[in-house]
């Protein structure tokens, strides 16, 4: 069925993957090209980024009616810095690993969160190298093994921790396993205003699926805990605020975040549940699921989208790659002045 | 030493000898005193004075308190070189005043703050001593500009002894302030006190003095990096990115100054400016910014570059405009970061591992830094490719007598840019469009930006092995065909930089047997060198090289002449290498002559070096 475009779900598709049969990645970039489809998005209006690695490799393998772009090792950030600025008008997706990110790309995932460049970014993350072949990544388990290279002695990196106190203002963690958690992340994602980082565990079959890695399928499928049910309601959808009416969640447990396009987020609470709005409660939730080793997923934090690097640099209101050539070039009564100052 | 010396620099020829309106003042300061308006207030009188002036700032890397040195040369016949010689010392710091006083040349002359401890024992200079706390007593001025404003002080008593008339030296300080009256006035109590002072107890007893000229009419005084910023702003700059390090700053510190002239009418920029976390980032950004259609830019240095060589050779092969300037100085490794050199040229020319080759283009003084500001940005859209401008630190944050900048002279290319309406016309005509196919022969092919309104504008970007069509490939025959087109692409861009600049000897511009190459900050010098060897009956033509890759003009230069010294201002010969390593000619006849002691390059070094080799048999 044609969405608003006129677009059929496969005219989002990409090219054919080449990663290994079953990879978590593969799943993911499943559901950007339904996310993309089901949200009507405009294809050339898209970027697509990425950095070096499998999970980079991915963007060749969505939306093939968009721009893309397979940069340098953990220096995606700085590229869709660029590109954003450059163009506010575009739509950017960005994929990356834990390698990517979590290593040689740290800092510029610190500082791309910092400036709040306006994109969505994916990190597809397994807990190891998988194109070297099998070496841990820094959010790999602590004391875990793996076949070549021994024990890891070194504690991992939460990067949904890192995204939270570096200041970006939507992080999610979900498994690649639970695909319409991913799909309805992205879709959130997607309208968000300013970074929204979603860390995904997306198992690599062939170097890290043991049953007792936590970035493994067996591990995923036993032991994912979903904070909430989330659905992402259309613009014009009226708020429940307190009125709620949905017998089987108390009020209490229903929260509902109102996205930068007018649509809604709403959580249904489950378990012991969870405020996404509470930074402080974010943090200490992360902090409790890395002490008892457990796979929390869902929207763990969300803030009022606060300004993006472009806006703070008061820019004009016509993208900057689209000024007319009169518009950028000052006038030869201006370099006359100019000099005149400099006689 | 506080001023280097270059070797053998007595006064070996006469036409080097000092005289009116021809020597250099040297002033030696505490960094960070305040210096540097007076020393700029000495330079803009002399410009009013209609004398052909420059100014070289030799500074240390630190804030406050380590020794600095000014030198301010004045030359009737418009050289605008560094002097091999300062015949006049301004000696006012404790930590140096000694060497200072060493290093005048025999006839010299030494004004010396008296305040300070040292001893002259120096019969064949003329001495002249400022009880600067003394005079500034005189006055009354605020405690806290009060230090700064003791600079003064040797600029009212430059003014008595070498003939600068007062009200010359106040319009100057009004320029310096911004036509500011108050801060004026201030400053010029301190130098109408001082030149009362030094008229009623200094009897002049040397023989240098300024005299009014008409050489300077119609010219401006200016940096490098401030042509350079606006060039890049005429250019059509929309996005630039940086990491702060010296000498480059000033360079965008002059863009953020001008960003008046790129408001929109409600006020609003039409270029972005973005200071990255470090020059990995900053690169990242002008690629990405590049690839999104922007006409982007950074300014750096040296270790900047270092960083910026892996994103580098990505623009390269995924063939993205961008233009990165190098405003060098002293490597290797941190160097020295206020030292001027030339010394990353070959390093930039193959920046990046694999088989690279970049444009590279070589402005020589601040006419230049404008000109190939915007042209850079024209270039590299148009090569589809990362263009460097190498500058350097004596151009480029030293003063310089300019003509007034041309406006550009060709619209804003874009290159072979594509938008909807001529993609679509595009796919009319050709009926397909693939990103890497060299549909016109030349190399270059044609590029849609993100954000095209047109179902076949998108194609996948990357630094991984590809066919013409933007896909991924491993086969050798699309290695080896997109290697070769890039190498195409490299030679139409040797008809696209800007081409040699020649000086020829003889009216009917036959070669003589003498031939010198050089580039960049050494053009006044070797102009100098070769008005002055001529007159010894030493005839030389000159080539400039404006950029890299070469034209067969550089051949048929170096073919016509028995001997071509080949002069740059670096310790391995970088430019001469890469000339022995590309030359199609048979025989050799490169002679290296290299600097990189530094300091900006004299022509008595020049005419040493050349005089030395044409007298070995």
């Amino acid at each position: 069925m044609p969405n608003a475009l006129g677009l059929e779900r496969t005219d989002y598709k990409g090219a054919t993957s080449t990663l290994c049969p079953g990879c978590g990645h593969d799943s993911i970039s499943n559901q950007i090209i339904s996310a993309a489809y089901d949200s009507d998005l405009p294809m050339w209006r898209v970027i697509k980024l990425s950095g070096i690695g499998c999970s980079s490799k991915t963007p060749a393998y969505f939306l093939k009616g968009s721009h893309g772009f397979n940069s340098v090792h953990g220096r995606m950030p700085s590229v869709a810095t660029g590109a954003t600025i450059a163009n506010h008008d575009l739509i950017a997706i960005a994929v990356s690993g834990d390698g990517d990110t979590g290593s040689i790309g740290f800092g510029q995932f610190k500082h791309l969160i910092r400036r709040n460049v306006h994109m969505v970014y994916i990190v597809e993350n397994n807990g190891v190298y998988g194109l070297t072949k099998g070496q841990f990544s820094a959010t790999a388990d602590e004391g875990q093994f793996l076949k070549y290279y021994g024990k890891n002695d070194l504690p991992p990196i939460d990067l949904c921790l890192e995204a939270i106190i570096g200041g970006a203002t939507f992080v999610a963690r979900s498994f690649s396993g639970d695909a319409k958690q991913v799909q309805t992340l992205l879709k959130a994602a997607l309208r968000h205003r300013g970074t929204a980082v979603l860390d995904i565990i997306s198992p690599c079959v062939t170097f890290n699926n043991s049953p007792d890695s936590t970035k493994s399928y067996p591990y995923g499928k036993e032991n994912e805990i979903p904070l909430h049910e989330i659905e992402l309601m259309a613009a014009g959808y009226v708020a429940a605020k307190q009125e709620i009416t949905i017998p089987e969640y108390p009020a209490e447990l229903v929260i509902e975040v109102e996205m930068h396009d007018g649509t809604f987020v709403r959580l249904k609470k489950l378990g012991e549940g969870h405020d996404p709005r509470n930074r402080a409660e974010a943090i200490t939730l992360l902090e409790r699921a890395s002490r008892e080793n457990l796979l929390l997923t869902g929207l763990i934090y969300y803030e009022e989208p606060r300004p993006t690097i472009g806006d703070t640099l008061s820019l004009t209101a016509t993208p900057l790659a689209r000024l007319e050539d009169s518009q950028i070039r000052p006038s030869r009564e201006a370099l006359d002045a100019l000099m005149k100052q400099y006689m | 030493m506080a001023i280097d010396m270059q070797p053998d620099a007595q006064m070996r020829w006469q036409r080097y000898q000092p005289g009116v309106n021809d020597f250099a003042l040297m002033v030696a300061t505490k960094n960070g005193s305040g210096s540097q308006t007076s020393n700029v207030v000495l330079i803009r009188s002399l410009f009013k004075m209609g004398i052909p002036v420059s100014g070289k700032n030799l500074f240390p890397s630190n804030i406050k308190g380590l020794p600095t040195w000014y030198t301010i040369r004045a030359s009737k016949d418009g050289y605008t070189a560094r002097r091999a010689t300062t015949e006049v010392a301004v000696a006012f710091n404790q930590d140096t005043i000694t060497e200072d006083i060493a290093n005048i040349p025999h006839g010299g002359v030494l004004i010396a703050n008296k305040d300070l401890k040292y001893r002259v024992n120096r019969p064949d200079i003329t001495v002249y001593e400022v009880p600067v706390k003394d005079i500034m007593s005189r006055g009354e001025f605020p405690k806290d500009f009060a230090d700064r404003i003791a600079n003064m002080v040797y600029v009212g008593v430059c003014c008595h002894l070498f003939g600068i008339p007062l009200d010359i030296a106040y319009e100057a300080l009004l320029d310096q302030f911004n036509r500011k009256e108050k801060p004026a006035r201030m400053n010029f109590s301190a130098i109408q006190l001082s030149y009362d002072w030094a008229k009623e107890y200094l009897e002049k007893r040397d023989s240098f003095r300024f005299e009014p000229m008409n050489k300077t009419q119609g010219k401006i005084l200016i940096e490098g990096n401030d042509a350079a910023a606006l060039g890049a702003l005429f250019g059509g700059v929309t996005f630039v990115a940086w990491y702060p390090i010296t000498p480059s700053t000033s360079l965008v510190d002059n863009i953020l100054n001008h960003l008046n002239l790129r408001k929109d009418g409600d006020g609003k920029n039409t270029v972005a400016i973005v200071q990255a976390e470090d020059e990995l980032a900053a690169v990242g950004m002008i690629i990405g910014a590049g690839w999104a259609g922007a006409r982007s830019m950074t300014a750096t240095s040296g270790p900047g570059v270092s960083l910026m060589a892996e994103f580098t050779g990505l623009a390269y092969f995924a063939e993205i405009p961008t233009v990165i300037w190098d405003v060098t100085r002293m490597g290797p490794s941190t160097g020295l970061p206020t030292r001027t050199s030339q010394g990353d040229l070959l390093f930039l020319y193959t920046l990046s591992h694999g088989d690279t080759r970049h444009i590279v283009l070589l402005p020589s003084n601040a006419e230049e830094c404008f000109e190939f500001g915007w042209k850079a940005l024209d270039i590299a859209e148009q090569m589809q490719t990362p263009v460097f401008v190498m500058s350097d630190l004596d151009i480029g944050m030293n003063v310089w007598l300019s003509n007034p900048f041309q406006y550009p002279d060709t619209p804003i290319n874009h290159g072979k840019t594509l938008n909807k309406e001529q993609l679509e016309a595009f796919l009319q005509e050709k009926g397909e469009w693939f990103r890497y196919r060299d549909y016109d022969a030349d190399g270059v092919g044609y590029r849609t930006v993100p954000g095209t309104e047109h179902p076949g504008a998108a194609y996948f970007t990357r630094g991984t092995g590809h066919n013409d069509m933007a896909i991924y490939s491993e086969r050798r025959e699309d290695w080896l065909q997109n290697m070769q087109r890039l190498r195409n692409k490299f030679d139409t861009a040797r008809h696209v930089v800007p081409g040699p600049v020649m000086r020829m000897s003889s009216e009917s511009g036959e070669a003589e047997a003498i031939g010198i190459i050089s580039f960049g900050s050494n053009d006044p010098a070797v102009h100098e060198a070769i008005e002055h060897m001529a007159a010894e009956g030493i005839t030389a033509d000159y080539m400039r090289i404006r950029a890299l890759p070469f034209s067969q003009q550089v051949w048929d230069f170096i073919e016509a002449h028995d001997r071509v010294y080949v002069i740059e201002n670096n310790f391995d010969g970088q430019l001469c290498q890469i000339l022995r390593m590309e030359s199609p000619l048979s025989r050799s006849n490169l002679v290296s002559l290299t600097l990189g002691d530094t300091l900006p390059m004299t022509a008595l070094w020049i005419h040493q070096q050349i005089v030395q080799h044409e007298e070995v048999p």
